[in-house]
């Protein structure tokens, strides 16, 4: 933070901006949901009011039972449970994006809010800082 | 307007990283200022002094330290994201440094707007 630039110090303290992490990825084949996971987890130490969407493919990294041996890669989908711990507990999922890959709630590993289309896009629209990966 | 700027992708094999800076350039010269760059996932390998594309392509790494010596743009690269490629200080470009991914938090929180640029 000590370098931040001299015009970026003003109002930097106390602001609580709406952060929105968009995860649009299936878990594994790329590395943007794990990695992306790693900026969540950064941002709960900055005190900000964050939540996470998953939509298209980035419903799969929500589901049960992945066993990732036979690709021979880190398992990282327990850590989405440990979310609560950080006080991330905003998760929303489209439900388009799970009724497309014949997936339900009961199929995710913890509590989600399911948000049609509209009321994910209105959702978007509140935020302040959408980051999607 | 203060813009910060996310750039997820490589250089040369995907477009995000010439279009971020692209858009950097404009808002610039039409008087906003980027305070920061923050290079993540594989966006971390826009930042080594160790390419060398043919002459007559543009040097998409350079442009990015020009962007910093002439308009003080702050090009920080993920330390996480960065170590996984073999992204380490004494291959930085000028321009560049490695740090935590609190900075990409913090430019969302100081700046009116946080671009992203990837896939």
């Amino acid at each position: 933070m000590s370098d931040m630039m001299d015009d970026m110090e003003e109002g930097g303290e106390g602001v609580v901006k709406k952060f929105m992490f968009v995860n649009r990825k299936a878990p594994h084949g790329t590395i943007y949901a794990l990695e992306g996971l790693e900026v969540v987890l950064i941002s709960a130490a900055f005190d900000q009011d964050v939540s996470m969407v998953f939509v298209d493919d980035g419903v799969y990294e929500l589901i049960k039972g992945v066993n990732t041996k036979g690709i021979e890669v880190k398992d990282f989908s327990k850590t989405y449970r440990a979310l609560e711990g950080y006080d991330i507990e905003k998760l929303y999922v489209e439900k388009a994006s799970m009724d497309a890959r014949g997936l339900t709630e009961d199929d995710l590993i913890v509590d989600v809010t399911v948000l049609d289309s509209n009321e994910m896009a209105n959702l978007m629209a509140e935020q302040d800082v959408v980051i999607s990966y | 307007m203060k813009i910060g700027i996310m750039v997820s992708e490589g250089p040369y094999n995907h477009q995000a990283s010439d279009t971020a800076y692209l858009f950097a350039r404009n808002a610039i010269e039409k008087g906003h200022s980027v305070p920061r760059v923050f290079f993540y996932h594989d966006g971390v390998n826009n930042s080594t002094k160790l390419t060398q594309p043919p002459q007559d392509d543009r040097n998409v790494v350079n442009r990015w330290s020009k962007l910093a010596e002439d308009h003080g743009v702050d090009l920080v690269v993920c330390v996480a994201a960065g170590m996984r490629r073999g992204i380490t200080d004494d291959i930085l470009a000028p321009g560049f440094r490695i740090s935590g991914l609190g900075q990409l938090v913090e430019a969302g929180i100081q700046c009116d707007r946080l671009v992203t640029f990837g896939d």
